[in-house]
Parts: C-alpha cells; structure tokens; sequence
C-alpha cells in the first residue's frame, strides 16, 4: 500500500508550531545569554590565580561536557526536587542549557583567551591596569572576536538540543510536532515539518551571529 | 615539428585578464626561460602548460596532440609534462626515494624492482643518491628541490616545467639546483623555466621569452634581447634586475 | 512496592549500558565508512557531488538528532523498510556521525597544502590517487584527534534514542526512576556512567592533541 503524504492537514496546528518556534526561540535567546555569560566568568576563573577555583571550574566543564544533556535535564527537573529545588519545565530547560552552553563556552573562550599575544598583557600591565581590568579592556574582546564562529556553531547545537526538552514537557518545537502526530496520526509530516522549521531556525541563528560577530568585535581590526 | 605550441592562450581571473592571446613554440631539446616583472603573467602560462591553470581560450599541443581545453585529458598530458615548483612541494610523510617512486608505481604501474632502480638513478641524477631514506624535513632546501627534480625526471617527462625554483632558496642553495638543471640543459633535456636568475638564465637558455602585461612581448637570443632590448619595457626590466 | 538495594540499580544500568555501547561503536564505525564517503563527494573535483555532499551534512548539521531519529523511525516504515527501535536508532545515528565526521575530516583535507595537490597532480595522478596516497595520509594524522573528540558526541548522542524507545542506559534509567522514585541517585548514577565512557575518549583526544602539536 502506497502511503499518501498529507501536509495539508497541519495547517490548523498552525498556532501549536509557532508556539513550539516562539518557545524554542526563547529557551535558546535565555540560555545562550546567561550560558555565554557563565562562559565568560568561568573562563576568567580558568585563567585566574586562584587554584581552587579553576580546579572547580574545570571539574563542572569536564562533567558536563561528557554527560549528555538529556541526562541533565532529567536530573534538574526529576532529580534536584529531591532536594527541594522545585522548578516548572520551562525553568528546567532553560537552567540545563545554560550549565550546558556555560561549560562548552567556558572551555571555548579560554581557549579565545590562551591565544591571546603575551605582549598585550605586558602592555596593559605597564599601563598601570589591574588584572581584572585587563581582562575586560585588553584580553576579552580580541578572543570573543576569534572564538566567535566556534560558539556561533555552539549555540546552535544547543539550540537544535532542546529539542529533546519535550521530554519534560516543555512546550517547544518538538512539543509541538509530538502534539500533532498525537492528534492527526501523522507523525512523518509533523516531524518533517518541525525538522524543516529546525532548519530554518538554525540557518537564520548562524546567519544573524555571524551578522553579530561582526558589528561587535570587527570593527577597526582589520582580522584576516 | 614543435614539442609544446602554444596559440592564442587566453586566460582572465575574474575580472583580470592576466594571458591575453600568448603564442609560443618549443622545440625538443630547447631551453627557454620566461622572464618579466610578477604580475607580468609568466607563471600562470607555465602552468597552463600542464593544466594546472584551466585556460579560456587558445589551443595547447604538446608532442603533435592539441589538447583542446574543455576536455583536457589531463592523465595523458601530464605524463609528458614535469614540473618542478618554487615551493618543492614534497610530500612531507614520504621519503625522498618515497617521493620519487610514489607515482610510478601508482601511474605507470610499474613493478617493485623497477621502480626502486628508477628512483634511485633519478636521485643520483642531482647527486643525492645517499639520501634515498631520508624525509623531506631532515633535508635542506636545496636537496628538497633536487628530490623534487629527480621526481620529475623519473617519469620521463618529455619536458620539465621549472616555476621560479630557486626563489624560496636561501642565496647559498641556489647554485646546487642551478647546476643540477645546467647538467639537464646539457643532456638535451627540453625546459621551460620561469625565473629571476638573469646570468644563469643567459648563460644556460636558448630562447628568452619576455613577458609584460599578459602578452610576450619580446623574445629571443640571451644575448641579443639583453644587449639590444627593442622594447622600452624590456629596456627597464634588464635595467632594474641589473641594478639589483 | 518491591525494594531496590544500590546493586540492583546499578547492574541494571551496566546492563542497559552495553547497549549504549554497542549503539556508539556500530554508529562510529558505520558513520566512519559513511563519513568517508561523504568526504570524498565534499572535495571531489565535481561540482554537483559537492553540493549534494554540502547539502547532506548542512541537514544534518543544521536539525536536531531527536527529529532525524523520529523521521527515521515514521520514515523508514513507509519505505517498506521494517523498524524497530534499535534499527532506527542506529541508521540516524550512523547518517548523523557520517555528517559531522564529513565535515571535520573535510577540514583535515584542506588543511594539507594546496602544492600537494599540484604536485601530485603534475606527476599525473588523478583525484582517487591523489586522496589515498598524497592528501589522506596527511589529513588523517590531524584528523585523528578531533576523530576521538567526535566519538564523545556518539556517545551521548545515543541517550537520545531512549525517546524513540532504545533500551539503552537513559531509557532503562527512566524505567528504574518510575520503580524505584529516586530520581536523584539514579539519574546521578547514568550521569556517572557516561561520564566513565566519555572521559576517557576526552583524555584521550586531549593527549593525542598535545602529541600532534609536539609533534610539529
């Protein structure tokens, strides 16, 4: 029996899907701000003085890096309430992408930082600038400048990622394709338009960094 | 009959016209040297000549076959084609025997035995017969160039290509390769050089090939086009390398 | 309700886990021969076999796993092709590895110089020769560690296939917690599970890294 695709019938879950697509937006705009901020900060701690500190930051990298986010989600969301940490499904998602995109952007801006001329350093230092100073003014805008194609790409696969928050609940993207195929009994095109919706996304996310990277950290330096 | 003619050579970069219709001809046995300023478009005919650049117009024959440069038959052309770069361009995880056995065992198909005795005659050829074993790393500049000469040469080219080979060389390594092409001249190797060594160029060459703004625009005897350059351009070319 | 000691929560997930580990080697091996193939389409002189190759890995790059294993299980079944879990799981997650392999191995080949190519092919060799005696010998040098790196992604890719229903550590993890209502300890201990068979492929990537930049 030859199977008949039908799109045609998705079009009355039009709100679910741009439902799903507003949320996924969202989830991902929360967790690439806050997860690029704790980059930034655990970077910073990788390159501090304080061994302790760095020891713990590379510890929390390490870990997350080798578990798979799934895990995470269901230990934030089933897991942490053992605890008391109670949260809604959005709240979950959004807390696991950023320990997420924190530990691979910390890791990707140290090594933005690593790369940084030892001169420039020397050079602020006899300028009289503090550590943290340096930091901020010398160091921090060059290597997010270098390592931004690296988390460009970073954010996006968290981004395609959150796909699998549907499984707490979450009501984004694939939420939404599972809603459907739940309503309509048609799985292959709720899930091929949802994919192609994904897409979209993810070429509209690398084109807009990229059009990001350079109005921020191009301007002046002429990077080959 | 001529072994390479060249007619109408067309070629353009994007907006750039860098060949602007060139005919040239060599005979077997011959030794040319292109000369003139870079940009001048000496090397992008070079490499035209065995296919490297994909030329836009113009018709290429080497050894009595045309081939015609939308269907180049690449494979064939090539094994009557060597070339030697300015940057040696060895392969850097083979050794120097390595290097020159590479492709005659996997192009011409020919046997163990045969290809070792072949490579190692053509590494005694530039007098680096006891370096057979040893990588490109562990040479100098001078030798990686002689290796990559010897690679050539095993294929029995029916002419060699030469593309400013001695001018990623520090000064003192220049004459080892020099003298190693001198000794090909001799033998009756046909040659076709691009380079910046003006003495060796007239004292070793047959035909001097001038080139200014993508067209030959003079050529002839060493001597002649040096001593009584007929062109204004060429007059300031001799003069500046001379003034070097 | 029956009572689970630490034990049997744990030997239920070593268990669960050689699926895991079966599902990484099948899907990198697979994924490696697929990879390889893309790879040459993705740098073979000819136009349209780099932009169908361009186009494979851009889609799988640019959607999630979750969606290609879903395609895969609803897909195949309309192909005539017979699905369960686990041969979804592992055709998706084979067609997925074959793309990012592509796309990292690509970048190994044009990291070796262009002369190379021009050299070689001056000696009249033509595209295949030149890929397995010039360029590939050199590309797979650098591509070994990232190659390592890669399989960690393989690895914790495959917890996704307890969506579709694959019997692996996440999804047996799911069953236990719904036993045993300790969410806490059993979630941590898949954690560390993967964590004990990511980190050494992590390491190892790391070392193989430092050796290659010693090295140069």
């Amino acid at each position: 029996m030859a199977y008949t695709f039908d799109f045609s019938s998705l079009w009355d879950y039009a709100p679910v899907l741009v439902h799903g697509v507003a949320t996924t937006v969202g989830l991902t705009v929360a967790g690439t701000v806050l997860g690029v901020g704790i980059g930034i900060a655990g970077a910073a701690a990788r390159s501090s003085g304080n061994r302790p500190l760095r020891i713990a930051v590379g510890a929390y990298v390490e870990l997350i890096r080798n578990t798979p986010f799934l895990v995470q989600l269901f230990f934030i969301f089933f897991g942490l309430p053992s605890l008391g940490i109670r949260m809604p499904e959005w709240a979950a998602a959004i807390l696991a992408m950023v320990i997420n995109l924190g530990a691979y952007s910390t890791e990707i801006i140290r090594a933005g930082i690593d790369a940084t001329p030892k001169g420039q350093v020397e050079a602020g230092a006899s300028l009289g600038m503090t550590g943290p100073q340096i930091f901020r003014y010398i160091i921090l805008g060059p290597a997010m400048g270098k390592i931004w194609p690296a988390l460009s790409s970073q954010i996006v696969i968290v981004m395609l990622g959150s796909s699998v928050c549907s499984q707490i609940a979450t009501e984004e993207l694939s939420f939404a394709a599972n809603f459907i195929q739940s309503r309509n009994f048609r799985p292959f095109e709720a899930y091929f338009l949802a994919t192609a919706l994904y897409l979209a996304l993810a070429v509209g996310v690398r084109w807009l960094l990229a059009r990001m990277g350079h109005r921020m950290f191009m301007k002046g330096a002429a990077r080959a | 009959m001529p072994l390479v003619k060249l007619s109408n050579i067309r070629k353009s970069f994007g907006p750039v016209e860098v060949l602007k219709g060139v005919d040239m001809t060599v005979d077997e046995g011959q030794v040319v040297a292109m000369i003139g300023r870079s940009g001048s478009g000496k090397s992008t005919l070079l490499r035209s000549i065995n296919g490297l650049e994909r030329i836009d117009d113009g018709v290429i024959e080497v050894d009595g076959e045309c081939v015609d440069p939308s269907q180049i038959d690449l494979r064939a052309l090539r094994l009557k084609v060597g070339m030697v770069f300015q940057q040696f361009n060895l392969f850097p995880h083979l050794s120097a025997g390595e290097n020159v056995m590479l492709a005659l065992k996997v192009v011409k198909k020919m046997g163990k035995p045969e290809t070792r005795a072949a490579a190692e005659q053509a590494l005694a050829k530039v007098g680096l017969g006891h370096k057979f074993d040893a990588y490109p790393s562990q040479l100098s500049g001078g030798q990686q160039q002689r290796v990559a000469i010897a690679r050539s040469l095993a294929m029995a080219p029916k002419v060699l290509l030469c593309d400013e080979i001695t001018s990623a060389l520090d000064p003192e390594l220049v004459n080892e390769v020099l003298s190693v092409v001198r000794k090909l001249a001799e033998e009756g190797m046909t040659l076709i050089l691009v380079t910046h060594e003006m003495r060796f160029a007239r004292e070793v060459c047959d035909q001097l090939v001038f080139m200014h703004g993508g067209r030959i625009i003079e050529q002839g005897a060493p001597a002649e086009l040096f001593d009584r350059p007929s062109t204004p351009e060429l007059a300031q070319f001799v003069g500046m390398v001379e003034a070097r | 309700m029956l009572e689970f000691s630490l034990w049997d929560i744990l030997s239920n997930l070593l268990l669960a886990a050689r699926w895991t580990v079966a599902l990484s080697v099948i899907a990198f091996v697979a994924g490696g021969v697929a990879g390889l193939l893309v790879l040459f389409a993705r740098v073979a002189p000819v136009p349209p076999l780099q932009g169908a190759a361009k186009l494979y890995i851009e889609l799988f790059q640019g959607t999630p796993l979750l969606m290609q294993l879903f395609i895969a299980f609803f897909a195949l079944p309309l192909a005539g092709i017979e699905t369960s879990p686990w041969t979804s799981a592992a055709v998706a997650l084979t067609l997925f590895t074959s793309a990012y392999l592509a796309e990292i191995w690509r970048g190994c080949v044009e990291a070796v110089p262009k002369g190379q190519w021009e050299a070689s092919s001056s000696l009249a060799m033509n595209f295949g020769e030149q890929m397995r005696w010039v360029v590939l010998p050199q590309a797979l040098r650098i591509a070994v560690p990232p190659t390592v790196g890669f399989s960690v992604q393989v690895v914790k890719g495959t917890a996704v296939t307890s969506i579709i229903g694959f019997a692996e550590v996440t999804k047996v993890g799911t069953a236990i917690t719904n036993a045993t209502f300790q969410p806490f300890l059993v979630y941590g201990l898949v954690g560390l599970i993967y964590f004990a068979l990511c980190y050494p492929l992590s390491l190892s990537a790391k070392a193989l890294e430092r050796k290659l930049h010693a090295a140069r």
